[in-house]
Parts: structure tokens; sequence; C-alpha cells
């Protein structure tokens, strides 16, 4: 009989802590399918972040190393740099990269460190249960932006991959979401890209996703989904935002 | 055969002998020389180096040159240092070994650029958050220098925590003669949980963060249990004349001073002698407990406003008198000062 579907190897049987309609598990499954599918799950070693995702180690089926809040970039910095022939990836939310992180975010992408990272966007911080966080919308109700996110107060959303684009050191900078089938494989792809482009040396490779987190939202999952759909996809636009590479996806 | 060096750049070449293969540094005043030197020299040897965005960038990049199996090392100057306690803590709570260097210098804030000694509660007593402790080594001369960032890597990877050279910007800054002697580079200890990817093997994780009940108190008494062994195993001192009445006590630069006060003290009929720590955690308190039945009094000198005094104290007990002298704010104490000291006792 053949196997139409399956775990990946990369993933473990370990529950995920995640709430129901969470874009993590998604994520963390497409990273698996990747992994699997580019046969490098013997020479992967992966940066799992503080926030949500913080237990990341305990569902992949590779090596994983925790980094203190924001410091991811360095820690893959120091991993690559001993072991080059490794995959080394970060996976890093929206607070870790782009709030506390951000100096390392851009400075390992200026050194264009030969690494993949997987930047989940949801627009808030989720471990800490709901706070306001560097991608969050204007107007968006926060536990810290309870009036709704304010530009004179809290700045604005932080479009991270069109920052990095005029830094020379980076070579892929992709925004794909997981509220569809479509977006999905999407996301996927442009994954698997990023990894490729590490595998052939070619530096320094980010994907966004955007996510999305029904509870902090305050939202049902399907009103969640309209939410990435119709506010988060009109800030944060899909697509490839930068390519040196001239690979086709 | 001798050579002049100056103590960053001997400091620098003996972590390159001892297989150092990854430095991560930021500039700060007094220990650019030592970033600088290693900028040139790793390259040379193919080794990695880098200047990082911050000191928090660089132990972080440390902490994960450790995750791969590399000898990894930064160095920094007291603010710097302030800055790469979060990395040290979580080190030390994931069990990498490390080196970190301070070339202290004066405080607190952003001080002066003078060499000090008031990091010591910093390096001893943990200096970021958690129950936790690294090893702290104190070099006195430009040939120690050389020779510990050796020891500090194997008593690092051999009780898998980080360790901490604590020197100041006099000793970084002079030169004398030393020699390029012979350096043990082999790695030590189990490295059984390097992560380098999981071929032939399971999966490693790295981690620090245990959330389960009961499962941190465990890591804890497991963490408390390994100090308790570096603390009965690795205290070590220099001793000059045993007999002594008056037992100065002094590391690093201060140590020095102290050497040519002793001279000039026994010159004068005084029975004075000098107890050298050299490991100041584990504080080598066994033979200041041995020494205490014959002093009549300690003198502790410190470029500080009295830190390693409280060690001396805890050691003592109160059994024999303990005096103290020192110069805070990156001032420097003479041998005269330490003489006139010994004639107030």
């Amino acid at each position: 009989m053949k196997k139409l579907f399956g775990k990946p190897e990369s993933l473990t049987t370990v529950n995920h802590k995640y709430c129901p309609g969470c874009g993590h598990g998604i994520v963390h499954r497409l990273i698996a399918e990747v992994i699997d599918e580019l046969g490098v799950r013997e020479k992967t070693i992966g940066i799992a972040p503080v926030g949500c995702a913080v237990f990341a180690y305990d569902y992949w089926n590779f090596d994983v190393t925790e980094a203190s809040h924001g410091r991811p970039p360095a820690v893959a910095t120091g991993i690559k740099r001993v072991l080059p022939d490794r995959v080394v990836f970060t996976y890093q939310g929206d607070g870790d990269l782009a709030a506390i992180g951000m100096a390392e975010t851009i400075h390992a992408a200026n050194r264009g460190e030969n690494i993949t990272v997987i930047f989940i966007n949801n627009a808030i911080y989720g471990m800490t249960t709901g706070q306001m966080a560097p991608t969050s919308l204007l107007g968006m109700k926060t536990t810290t932006t309870p009036f709704g996110r304010e530009a004179k107060i809290a700045g604005y959303p932080i479009k991270v991959s069109e920052l990095l684009v005029t830094l020379e050191g980076t070579t892929y900078l992709a925004r794909g979401a997981v509220d569809s089938a479509k977006h999905v494989l999407e996301a996927k792809k442009a994954i698997k890209k990023a990894f490729e482009i590490q595998l052939s040396g070619k530096g320094y490779s980010l994907v966004e996703i955007l996510s999305q987190c029904p509870p902090n939202w305050k939202m049902s999952v399907p009103e969640s989904l309209e939410y990435v759909r119709k506010e988060m996809m009109t800030q944060f636009p899909l697509g490839v935002i930068k390519d040196k590479t001239g690979m086709t996806v | 055969m001798k050579q002049l060096m100056k103590g960053s750049a001997a400091l620098g070449e003996g972590a390159i002998q001892a297989g150092g293969g990854a430095y991560f540094g930021y500039p700060i005043t007094p220990q650019n020389e030592l970033t600088e030197y290693m900028s040139r020299r790793m390259l040379e040897e193919r080794r990695v180096f880098i200047q990082a965005e911050s000191e928090l960038a660089a132990i972080n990049m440390v902490f994960g040159a450790s995750v791969a199996g590399a000898r990894a090392m930064t160095s920094s100057s007291s603010p710097g240092v302030s800055l790469k306690q979060e990395g040290i803590s979580y080190m030390a709570g994931c069990e990498l070994p490390g080196l970190i260097v301070n070339v202290q210098r004066g405080g607190p804030g952003l001080g002066n650029i003078s060499g000090s000694q008031a990091d010591y509660f910093q390096a001893v007593r943990g200096g970021g958050h958690g129950d936790y402790q690294v090893i702290v080594l104190t070099p006195a001369s430009v040939q120690e220098m050389y020779e510990m960032p050796s020891m500090a890597f194997s008593l690092s990877e051999k009780y898998r925590t980080p360790a901490l050279i604590l020197t100041d910007g006099i000793l970084a800054q002079m030169q004398e003669p030393m020699e390029l002697v012979k350096i043990n580079a082999a790695r030590s200890g189990d490295q059984s949980w390097i992560l380098d990817g999981c071929k032939g093997r399971a999966p490693r994780k790295i981690r620090s963060l245990l959330m389960e009940e009961g499962a941190l108190e465990a890591h804890n008494r497991h963490l408390q249990k390994k100090y308790i062994e570096i603390k009965n195993k690795e205290q070590r001192y220099q001793l000059i004349n045993e007999q002594a009445e008056i037992m100065l006590v002094a590391y690093g630069v201060s140590a020095r001073v102290c050497y040519t006060a002793v001279q000039e003290a026994n010159r004068k009929g005084l029975k004075v002698g000098l107890l050298r720590p050299i490991t100041v955690w584990p504080f080598p308190e066994k033979i200041i407990q041995e020494l205490v039945p014959q002093v009549k009094a300690f003198l502790v000198i410190e470029l500080s406003a009295g830190q390693m005094v409280e060690d001396v104290n805890l050691a003592v007990n109160g059994k024999t008198p303990v005096y103290f002298y020192g110069r805070a704010g990156g001032a420097c104490v003479t041998p005269e000062e330490v003489i006139k000291e010994i004639g107030k006792i």
C-alpha cells in the first residue's frame, strides 16, 4: 500500500502545547517536512526562541538548543562559524526577533551569515499573554495597548523583511502565511528555498510567516484567519521581498 | 627563551595555544589590544574571529560556539562584562563551558579606564540571575596571563561551567619578560552533549528551561553538588613566607604591589607574608583556616572599597583580626601605603 501522508521523521511524537488555531504547529511541520525532503535531519541544528515556541526542542527530532530572548541569531552565528557544513536555523517570534533581538537580527543579516531564519509574525506576545509586539497593527488592542496601538505612544508596526532589504548581506527574504492550504503550500516552498540557499552556501535567508493567535487576539479561529487576510496582509504583503539567487522556487 | 610581551597579547596567545577555536569581542578600553590581537592571530590560525555588534551578541556567540563543541571565548571590561551576565547565567544553566575575560576598569557606571578590582563580587557571587557560580582565575603576571587560558578552558570543560579570568587594565597593558612555554591544548571532560547534528545518535537538546514539577530544583541540586566538588578540589593559591605573623591577602595586580611590600617589610625584620589567591572562586578558604592559628592578623589589599575581604572574613570566622586597605575608583595602592598599613596593626 502506498503511504500518502504521515508524520515527518523530523518531528517527535510529543504533543504540542499550542492553543487551538495557532500557526506554530503548522510551521513546525513545514520545517520538518523540508528538512526530511532535503535529507539533512542528521546535520541540522535548530535554535528555539523565548516565546510560545520555547518548547520547540521537544517537537523537532534533531539537535536543538535554547537561546536567551532575542539572541538566536548570535547563537546561530557561533554554531555556524564553528560547523559551517551543518544546517543551522533560528525560529523566532516578533518580540524575540524585532524588539529585544533587533540588533542581533540586523547584524547577523548584515554579516551575511549562512543561516536560515524562520520568523513568526503574529503581531503579539503570545507566551506572556497578549502584550503589544513591534509588529502589532495600529489600532490593535493588546494588554499593553488597551485603547488600541496608537503611533504617537507606541510607534508603528515594523516591516522586518522590508527593513532588511537594504542590507547587502541578505540573500533571500520572503513573506508567507498559514491561513489557508494555498498559503501553507507557498510558505513551504519559501522555507525550502531558504534552506536550499543555505545548503548551497549562498548566505542569509529569512522567511517571515504571518500567523494567527486566536486567544490573544480575542477572536475565534475563523475570525483570526480573516484578520490575517484582511488586516495583516494589508500591512505585511505576501511574496518574495528580495532574491539575489535567481533560483526559482 | 624569554621575550617581552604585553599582558593582553600574552593572554590572547595563550588562548590560541590552548586550542581556542572561536573568539568574539566588542571594543572597550582597556581590553582593546586583546580583541585586536585576536583579530589578526585567529585568522592566521584559520579559526573563528568576529567583532560582534555588542557584548550581548558576543557572549551569545560564545554560547553557540560552545554548543557546537569549540573552545570559545570572549573578553571585555567591566561595563561590558555587566552586559554579558545574562549569557553567563544561561551558560551556567545549560552547563556549557566557555571562557570570559574581564579586564577590570574603575566603576560604577562608565567609571574610568584605569585598572581596578571592583568587579570581584560580580565575578564570585554569580553576577547574573539564579543560583550559580563560575570558576574565577586571577593572573598576577604576564606569564600567568599566557598560561591561564589553558587552565580556564580545561576546568570549564571538566565541570561544564563557564570560567572567568579576572584581570585588570594594569596587567593587560603592562609588558614584562615572559616565556612562550608549551601549553596543554587537550580538551577535557565529557563531550556527549555537543550539538553537531544527530548522525548515528539520538537528537540532543540544550536547555535551561525546566518547567516540569520539581525538575528545576533537581537541576539546581545537581549544579550545587558540582560547585561543592569544585570548592573541594580546585582551590589554588600562592603562599609566600608561610611562617609570617602578618599575612597579606591580595590577588592580581594588588598582589604584585604586595610582593614589593613584603620584601621591604622583611628587610625591616617584620614577619610579613603574602597569600595570593589564584582562584577567587573557589576561594582558597582551606589555607586561610590552616593559617589562622599562627597568623596574628590578616591584611587584605584590594583595588576596591573592600570585596574579597568578605571572603577572608568568612574563612577566618572571627578567630583572628582581619584588616583591610584598598583604593577605589581606578586608583592603585603603592607598596609604601601597604607598609604604612602594616605599621598600624
